[in-house]
């Protein structure tokens, strides 16, 4: 059961499943990832950041722009691997159907983390493009987001899938959203600077992933290098890893006992 | 590899405490229809599960198609089909689809499985239906759209869990016709069932299952042969468990009473006797038949329920 992970390529016959029903709706589903972000993005960047001075050196829609960016990646690799896994893990019974043919529980894990992943990462990436449109982007460094946009998504596809693996049913996924989910939000930058809150709630912070990623992303998307990228970049690899193995084990525990 | 196809054990498998497989062994040769009989609970879904490497015993062996399971299960499952207990399609591609993409499990281009499609569409009776979505099927087309998806890398070896539960006797019967095909092209079978008319007309051999143990093996006829009298008359009617008590016993070689029904075990002999008894009976009706499988498979379990 904690045997180290047994990758092979028929992983990507499950992405590609996951992608092919992905593409019969895809317009929609791009529409539907996007709006939801961009409703909050113009209605609290003007309403609200009419009220204030700059924040961060920029704009205040300008710094939500960033955040969102990196919540919605977040929102996008959660739902995929909480709701669409269970789906196919539970309720559709698909992954017992590509069990019976040579495919391993690794190969059909490794697949819905690769897919979710990618998806979060389409979910960001339009994002990225629509604030560029508008002019909130500084240069094209910003493109350097996109490789940390894809590392959000593997890690919060990772945590996602530890929560289905454990999950009885879809009202499950409530507890993961309102007490994990939604104060990393907020305690992540994304609305406002993490130096805002008291020191002993951002020692907290530090520990969120999220955090990590909205560091990354803000500065590339106003030209500059992040500062100390290397850790941020570690907690985001680490979480990635860590928590796709845990999903792992945790799922060949609920289906191969 | 010589001729045999699976080979099962000494196989154990506990789940909490409960030993659900104690010791189950049997060989399943090449071109033979092999069926698992068994009330529910009886272990046969956990034995499938095993013999695919989706579960791991706690004891015993496996060898599939030639290969150690569950070490090398992966590849064995490469020349396998599974036909589920459960329809587990996929409700967001259509027919042909559904087909396409199982084949890429296998590792199929998508050319080869493509040139596949009409005659697995033919076989399965779903021709005309590429395009159609899942959600227009019946239940008889689902499951044959299920024979088709198993048959997709074109296995040497079937494995079918309760393949006809649920049908109507039309869909039932297209089905045993086209498994009948199966092994006529020279495809090897194995089955779980807990219909005895599906396993008495499918399968050259069966096990009988009660409590994870084999406690029966053998053709049906030879099961039959060597179980149970021949001859079975059933008595029916209000007076019937009276009858039974009293006269019945002193008739029959053996007498089981269920409900208003008693079941009368016979030699062929005593047959004519019991049937002019019985003519002077004129309260109780009465169904003579030769015996079958399922009075074997009750014999063995008994009659209670097992749920």
């Amino acid at each position: 059961m904690l045997a180290f992970p047994q990758f092979s390529l028929r992983a990507i016959a499950v992405w590609r499943r996951n992608f092919l029903v992905w593409r019969k709706l895809a317009l929609p589903s791009v529409l539907g990832n996007l709006a939801d972000p961009m409703i909050y993005l113009f209605g609290l960047g003007y309403g609200l950041g009419g009220l204030l001075p700059a924040v961060g050196g920029v704009t205040y829609i300008q710094f939500l722009a960033a955040g969102t960016v990196c919540s919605s990646t977040m929102n996008a690799a959660s739902f995929e691997a909480l709701y669409s896994g269970f789906s196919r893990m539970h309720v559709q019974k698909t992954w017992d159907a590509i069990l019976n043919a040579p495919v391993s529980l690794d190969d059909v894990v490794t697949g819905e983390w690769l897919w979710a992943a990618a998806k979060a990462t389409l979910s960001g990436a339009a994002i990225l493009v629509v604030i560029s449109a508008l002019g909130f982007v500084a240069s094209p460094l910003a493109l350097l987001a996109l490789p940390v946009i894809f590392l959000t998504g593997l890690a919060f596809a990772g945590l996602g899938l530890i929560v289905t693996a454990l999950a009885t049913s879809y009202d499950f996924f409530m507890y993961y959203f309102t007490l994990l989910i939604t104060p990393m939000v907020l305690l992540s930058g994304v609305f406002f600077p993490i130096e805002q809150l008291p020191p002993a709630v951002q020692a907290i912070a530090g520990a969120l992933p999220l955090a990590h990623a909205v560091r990354l992303v803000r500065p590339l998307l106003m030209g500059q290098l992040p500062a100390d990228m290397a850790l941020h970049l570690l907690v985001l690899v680490a979480t990635a890893m860590f928590s796709f193995w845990l999903a792992l084990i945790l799922t060949r525990r609920r289906l191969l006992s | 590899m010589a001729s045999e196809v699976l080979r099962v054990t000494a196989l154990r498998k506990s789940y909490a405490g409960r030993e659900v497989v104690a010791g189950v062994g049997f060989t399943l040769e090449a071109g033979e229809c092999y069926g698992l009989l068994g009330p529910n609970g009886a272990g046969k879904t956990t034995i499938l599960r095993t013999c695919l490497g989706l579960t791991f015993a706690s004891a015993g062996s496996v060898t599939l198609l030639g290969l150690p399971v569950p070490a090398q299960a992966r590849a064995a499952r490469m020349r396998v089909g599974v036909v589920p207990q459960f329809d587990n399609l996929d409700p967001d591609f259509t027919v042909a689809e559904n087909l396409l993409v199982f084949g890429r499990y296998f590792g199929l281009a998508d050319r080869t499985t493509q040139s596949r499609i009409p005659d697995l569409l033919d076989f399965a009776g779903l021709t005309g239906k590429e395009s159609a979505k899942l959600s227009t099927l019946s239940g008889g087309m689902k499951r044959r759209l299920t024979l088709a998806r198993a048959l997709v890398n074109d296995p040497d070896l079937l494995l079918l869990d309760e393949p006809t539960t649920g049908l109507d006797p039309q869909a039932r019967h297209l089905i045993w016709e086209r498994l009948k095909r199966l092994l006529a092209a020279g495809k090897t079978i194995l089955l779980t069932t807990h219909f005895m008319d599906e396993a008495e007309r499918l399968c050259h051999r069966l096990a009988i299952l009660d409590a994870g143990r084999i406690i029966a093996e053998g053709s049906p006829r030879a099961l039959i042969a060597a179980e149970i009298e021949p001859q079975v008359v059933e008595v029916y009617g209000e007076d019937a468990p009276r009858w039974a008590q009293s006269e019945g016993k002193a008739q029959a070689r053996r007498l089981e009473l269920s409900g208003e029904t008693a079941f009368c075990y016979l030699q062929d002999d005593a047959v004519a006797a019991l049937l002019s008894h019985l003519d002077r009976q004129p309260q109780l009706r009465r169904l003579h038949r030769p015996a079958n499988l399922e009075d074997v498979f009750l014999k063995l379990t008994g009659r209670e329920l097992r749920d």
